[in-house]
């Protein structure tokens, strides 16, 4: 018998010269065989699909990049890592292992880094819901407090006054950086002289240690400049508790938010071509630090809550064509074995999807589904790919953040996790959910049990 | 506008299109080029020699390791795209 030739599906795409079209030139035809090593295909075929990936030594290269980074411009920085950006306990204890301390936003969270082993005075306590409970375990443990409001800050003092220890607390401080939106709903304000109230109150009272000043001026921040003026705010702050108070703040805390290389949805270039490197950010909060008059032994510490710019490119989705469809008016579109409900960040970004088969260098534009039975399910409103066919493999890039956290249990069961060690090795950190899982905590009243149909 | 139910066995390719090996395709009327894959270029020279469908997807499996089933839903998209693209009279 004769060998056959291989097949791909017939393509026929217009050329438009001279114009760009919509779907400009991403044209996102390479496929993505491995991953560290390891054939995604292998992975598929072991784990299920869809499946999610995390590469430990992209996050380990990531944080030393950082850390190394900020370490030489600024004499002392501590990194916290932001448990709601990935709080598995695997990628937490990457970061741990690295240095990292944890910042944490609900009980929860704070459970969970006590339980991975952080020390409570390693654990940066932020958010606006903390019961007087959770307030009393972080006194105990000496967390570093970081008060939101004013109603915490007179209970935080309450709670303080039966109490022979200080807790130790900074406040968060919310300003205009020039960017818009401005992050006012956490925290106390600057220009309006909020901050100084709460300061006052603070030092004046003396039922608590002020140790820091807490910013986060927002997420995905695509201009370094705005940093340079929150730190130059929070060092102006700093530097006239010292004059009035004689007293020292030990730390200064930037907050995250600095851009990770996805693409923001509707932006004409790509993200790893515009997005601010790491360097920039360094530069703007360094800078403003070093020149805002500190004594050179009273500089306070710098310390960086940055979530999605450490962890977004180590983490892919890997998923299995469905089908495909012709939409009524011409366009092709393809659904996947994942949507938005295991990829939130689906509504903010142009994720870059690849192929993994080597399909040609032929593209047509489609738009990627979800399975989910819901319009707002897209993955990709206009993509070029390759010709797509099912029982093909994608990946989805730049998912490291915010995904794994904020996915939905909806319709169907999320998927697994693995992660890939720095030997190329891979281990899972998080099995598929079951049905027995998801159903462990609900309860039937016993009139509803039995029926005929 | 796209036409779903068109039945496309009986519809004829546009008499003065080119196309070349490498699967450029150029509609002398309109002045608009198109880019075809291989299969893409295969399957539209199968249709230039009027072809019936049956004939198309017998002469590619023939040719190619993949099933009828296949064939014969790539073929109506591909033929429902030439009608879109308006390089089929309808
Ligand atoms: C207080 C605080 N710190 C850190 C982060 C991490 O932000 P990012 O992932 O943008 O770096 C967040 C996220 O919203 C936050 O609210």
């Amino acid at each position: 018998m004769k060998t056959k030739k291989i097949y791909e599906r017939p393509l026929i795409k217009p050329l438009n010269s001279g114009l760009m079209n919509k779907f400009g030139k991403r044209t996102e035809w390479t496929p993505l065989t491995e991953i560290d090593g390891i054939k995604v295909v292998d992975l598929l075929q072991e784990y299920g699909s869809p499946l999610f990936v995390y590469s430990e030594k992209k996050i380990r290269e990531n944080y030393q990049h950082a850390k190394r980074v900020f370490e030489t411009r600024y004499p002392k920085v501590q990194f916290a890592w932001s448990y709601k950006t990935c709080y598995l306990n695997a990628v937490c204890d990457v970061y741990h292992q690295e240095g990292s301390w944890a910042e944490v936003v609900s009980r929860f969270e704070y459970e969970k880094a006590l339980k991975n082993g952080v020390p409570g005075n390693k654990i940066i306590f932020n958010g606006p819901d903390k019961t007087n409970e959770d307030l009393e375990l972080a006194i105990k443990n000496n967390s570093p407090i970081h008060i939101d409001h004013l109603d915490e800050l007179y209970r935080l003092n309450e709670l303080a006054a039966n109490l022979t220890k200080k807790p130790k607390v900074a406040i968060r401080v919310n300003m205009d950086t020039g960017i818009y939106p401005m992050w006012d709903r956490f925290g106390f304000n600057y220009e309006n002289g909020q901050a100084w109230d709460a300061i006052n109150k603070i030092i004046t009272l003396d039922k608590l240690e002020l140790v820091g000043l807490h910013t986060h001026i927002g997420t995905f921040m695509l201009t370094p400049s705005a940093y340079a003026v929150a730190a130059s705010k929070m060092a102006d702050l700093a530097i006239n508790i010292k004059k009035k108070y004689k007293k020292s703040v030990a730390y200064i805390d930037m907050g995250g938010g600095f851009a990770s290389k996805n693409t923001l949805k509707g932006s004409y270039y790509m993200g790893s071509d515009t997005v601010p490197d790491i360097e920039e950010y360094a530069e703007a909060i360094t800078s403003s630090l070093i020149n805002a008059g500190f004594d050179k032994d009273e500089m306070p510490y710098l310390y960086l809550e940055t979530g999605r710019a450490l962890i977004d490119d180590a983490g892919f989705l890997l998923g299995t064509v469905i089908a495909n469809k012709r939409l009524s008016d011409g366009r092709r579109a393809t659904i996947l074995d994942f949507g938005v409900n295991i990829m939130f960040t689906s509504f903010w970004y142009d994720h870059k999807i690849s192929p993994v088969e080597e399909l040609g260098y032929h593209t047509e534009d489609t738009t990627l589904y979800g399975p989910m039975c819901m319009n707002i399910d897209v993955v990709r409103e206009n993509i070029s790919m390759p010709p797509l066919s099912p029982g093909n493999h994608v990946v989805a890039h730049f998912v490291g953040a915010y995904n794994v956290t904020q996915s939905m249990q909806f319709i169907s069961l999320r998927p697994a996790i693995v992660m890939i060690d720095t030997k190329g090795k891979p281990h899972l950190i998080k099995t598929k959910e079951s049905l027995e899982g998801i159903q462990k905590d609900e309860l039937v009243p016993e009139h509803l049990r039995i029926f005929k149909l | 506008m796209f036409v779903s139910s068109i039945n496309t066995n009986i519809m004829k390719l546009k008499k003065d299109l080119a196309i070349s090996d490498s699967g450029f395709l150029f509609n002398p009327s309109t002045g608009d080029s198109y880019s075809l894959n291989p299969i893409g270029v295969e399957f539209f020279k199968l249709l230039q020699k009027g072809n019936s469908d049956d004939e198309i997807i017998s002469q590619i499996i023939n040719d190619y390791a993949i099933d009828k089933n296949s064939v014969e839903k790539d073929l109506y998209d591909f033929k429902n795209l030439l009608v879109n693209y308006k390089l089929i009279n309808a």
